[in-house]
């Protein structure tokens, strides 16, 4: 007979929920990130809980203001995808040499399989290229717990602390049972600390060495930590796995022996090394890059890793049975789906129709508009990362002959520009390419692909509320950029068609923002009682 | 108990999301475990999407292996053959050609009128249990009638 629970602290959560969750619970006084898939959706419930969460510009930013709120005693979680941390590695390579007061948590939602996102690059390289502590949970109450522990480690050792979810873990739901988590020791208050947190060369030497020391420490506690579970079974097969990959092997395995990592970094050696030495054969399940099978390796013990083709993509049970029996013969391939589409009557039709009927050659960025690279549009020639569109557009014209170069358009989204496209437009201005070049800002007002955020030029904060807002034309004029232009493709596509062709013939520096809200986020914004582009949108003073 | 794994598919916009959703939330509802998986970002935009729900007394990965599902639901019927494959041999594969034209009371509500067709299939989750699920994630507006076309079909189907 099934019993039915409905205790208010049983909740079926998402692991990004989870997440929020337990900072919420924990007191966590500011989260700040950048929107991206698979991350999204934990500020987003850090707010819906009642916690003080921003959208920052890009991630670099995110995490500078969640130190500044770690150095002043309060605890902070900076939230992004994977390649956001690309976008923060400066300042999370420097924190890892300071001293934190309030908890620094990283949180990075990492995209195996490339679900939405341009690479399938494994964060957990990041923890060990700059000594941050790295904690991996495999379900929505891991979440909530291995954020919680992340805290406390950040607290204890003054040490920023990576938490690195994946697709699976941050947008599965399972159940998590909600605790009473210890606050924070004490209310921020500036303390100074010139020679800890001022990293002239002096003071980073030092730094450096205090890092070490620490994560030696670390990994010395976290060999009885709790944080790594034997899960006792037959000792024929020995599984290390750590994430959602230790799920699919309980699954695939069930009688195996499992040593479980939920604190891959510093790696708990002798833990493993005593696992091995119980276990007739040793695997490491692991999803992504060899990351822990030559972790364990370089500390000399031996262990059997997966074939070369499992790197790729993403594991599941099926592929981890496959693992589990040395199988490396080719695996089926599951037919192909139907591609996303621009939504019928999606304003960014018109702008591709128009690039490919000019012709042009489109320096692309990401967002929804990335799709104007598949039929029946096909106008989009490159995509890099965010806010390349500009860089990369700007280099082809420089090198380019005349004819191709005065083709050469950039297109970037409005979230975009904001997040790392206003850099593009002072390389622009600074080094203006002979033929000139054209901008193409497509501004819908809103963060359309992650699921309508806000941004800074939307001029509302995370939770819809009026603030500050930066108008994309005035910052270009502001910068000198000769041709700057406002339309609306849809409304008049001749007019938009002849706007572009004149601005690629005029050889000057042109920003044309094509600004039509998305109509997803219309309904939304109206809902709100606000026009995203309305001139009575408050300003910051 | 075993373990039951329901995959649910269609085309981005279509209501996978909500369907798993009511499904996960009907299942939990009743006490047991549950797990969920689905993808967001780039699919959402009118591309296929699959989102699977798994329930039982432990649910260890959240993901359906492919050939491994109990029941397989179907909003669209152009993207039938692509899921086929992760429905097991005997599995239940639920389409809208199952519905009666009659009970779709809302033009919105075919992931609604498939879950009431599912609903007859799976045993461990009772009928109250799935009427709180959809009134936890439907809005105020659209419950009753959508909740109406979940019990004609669950009553309906022979």
């Amino acid at each position: 007979m099934l019993r039915l629970m409905t205790t208010d602290s049983r909740l079926l959560l998402s692991g990004n929920e989870a997440v929020a969750c337990a900072a919420y619970d924990a007191g966590v006084m500011l989260g700040t990130g950048y929107p991206g898939t698979p991350s999204t959706e934990i500020l987003e419930h850090f707010s819906y809980l009642g916690g003080k969460a921003q959208w920052a510009p890009n991630e670099k930013v995110a995490l500078e203001v969640a130190i500044g709120a770690a150095f002043g005693g309060g605890r902070a979680i900076a939230t992004m995808k994977h390649v956001g941390l690309n976008v923060a590695a400066d300042p999370f390579f420097s924190v890892a040499y300071i001293s934190v007061t309030g908890a620094l948590i990283i949180v990075s939602a990492d995209d195996p399989g490339m679900a939405s996102s341009q690479n399938e690059q494994d964060n957990r390289h990041y923890a060990k290229a700059a000594g941050i502590p790295l904690l991996e949970p495999a379900d929505s109450q891991e979440a909530y717990d291995l954020t919680a522990k992340a805290i406390e480690i950040s607290e204890r050792w003054h040490i920023p602390v990576l938490l690195r979810l994946t697709t699976r873990v941050c947008h599965s739901k399972s159940i998590i049972l909600r605790k009473s988590l210890p606050q924070p020791p004490s209310a921020p208050f500036f303390q100074r600390d010139i020679k800890g947190r001022v990293m002239i060369p002096s003071n980073a030497r030092g730094g450096h060495r205090k890092l070490r020391d620490r994560l030696n420490a670390i990994a010395a506690w976290n060999e009885n930590s709790g944080l790594n579970i034997h899960i006792p079974g037959d000792p024929s097969l020995g599984i290390i796995a750590s994430g959602i990959a230790c799920m699919h092997a309980r699954e695939a395995a069930p009688k195996a022996s499992f040593l479980k990592i939920k604190m891959a970094y510093p790696l708990p050696v002798e833990t493993i090394r005593s696992f091995v030495n119980q276990v007739k054969r040793a695997l490491v399940i692991e999803e992504g890059d060899p990351w822990l099978v030559e972790a364990i390796r370089a500390a000399g013990i031996a262990v059997e890793g997966k074939a070369e083709m499992y790197r790729f993509g993403e594991l599941n049970v099926s592929r981890v049975q496959r693992i589990i029996n040395q199988d490396a013969s080719p695996e089926p391939v599951p037919p192909a789906g139907k591609l996303p589409q621009f939504c019928p009557s999606c304003p960014h039709r018109a702008v591709f129709e128009t690039l490919r009927d000019l012709n042009c050659i489109v320096a692309g960025d990401i967002g929804c508009y990335t799709l104007g690279a598949l039929p029946p549009f096909e106008a989009l020639d490159s995509f890099v990362c965010m806010g390349a569109s500009i860089g990369t557009g700007l280099g082809l014209r420089h090198v380019l002959p005349a004819e191709q170069a005065q083709k050469v358009v950039s297109v970037i989204g409005d979230s975009t520009f904001m997040h790392s496209g206003i850099t593009g437009l002072v390389e622009m201005v600074y080094n203006p390419p002979a033929t000139g070049h054209v901008v193409l800002i497509l501004d819908n007002g809103t963060t359309a692909m992650t699921g309508l955020q806000e941004h800074p030029g939307t001029g509302r904060t995370l939770d819809h509320k009026p603030t500050g807002k930066i108008i994309p034309e005035d910052l270009a004029k502001v910068l000198g950029i000769q041709r700057v232009h406002v339309t609306d493709p849809t409304a008049d596509r001749d007019a938009f068609r002849q706007l572009l062709s004149e601005s690629l013939a005029s050889r000057q520096l042109v920003l044309i923002i094509a600004r039509r809200p998305c109509l997803l986020a219309a309904k939304l914004i109206r809902k709100q009682g606000r026009d995203p582009h309305s001139s009575s949108a408050p300003k910051k003073p | 108990m075993k373990t039951t794994s329901v995959v649910i598919a269609g085309l981005g916009g279509q209501g996978v999301l909500t369907s798993a959703d009511i499904l996960a939330e009907a299942a939990f509802i009743t006490g047991l475990d549950v797990k969920t998986s689905e993808l967001h970002g780039m699919s959402q935009r009118g591309g296929s999407v699959t989102s699977d729900v798994r329930f039982g007394h432990q649910v260890f990965s959240p993901m359906v292996p492919w050939g491994q599902a109990d029941c397989l639901v179907v909003l669209e019927s152009t993207q039938v053959d692509i899921n086929r494959p992760v429905l097991r041999k005997g599995g239940i594969l639920i389409t809208p050609d199952l519905i009666d034209k009659k009970d779709l009371l809302h033009h919105r509500s075919m992931n609604i009128a498939l879950l009431g067709a599912l609903s007859r299939h799976l045993p461990d989750i009772a009928e109250p249990a799935w009427i709180q699920a959809m009134r936890a994630h439907l809005t105020a507006a659209i419950q009753d009638v959508n909740i109406q076309i979940f019990l004609l079909v669950r009553k309906s189907q022979a």
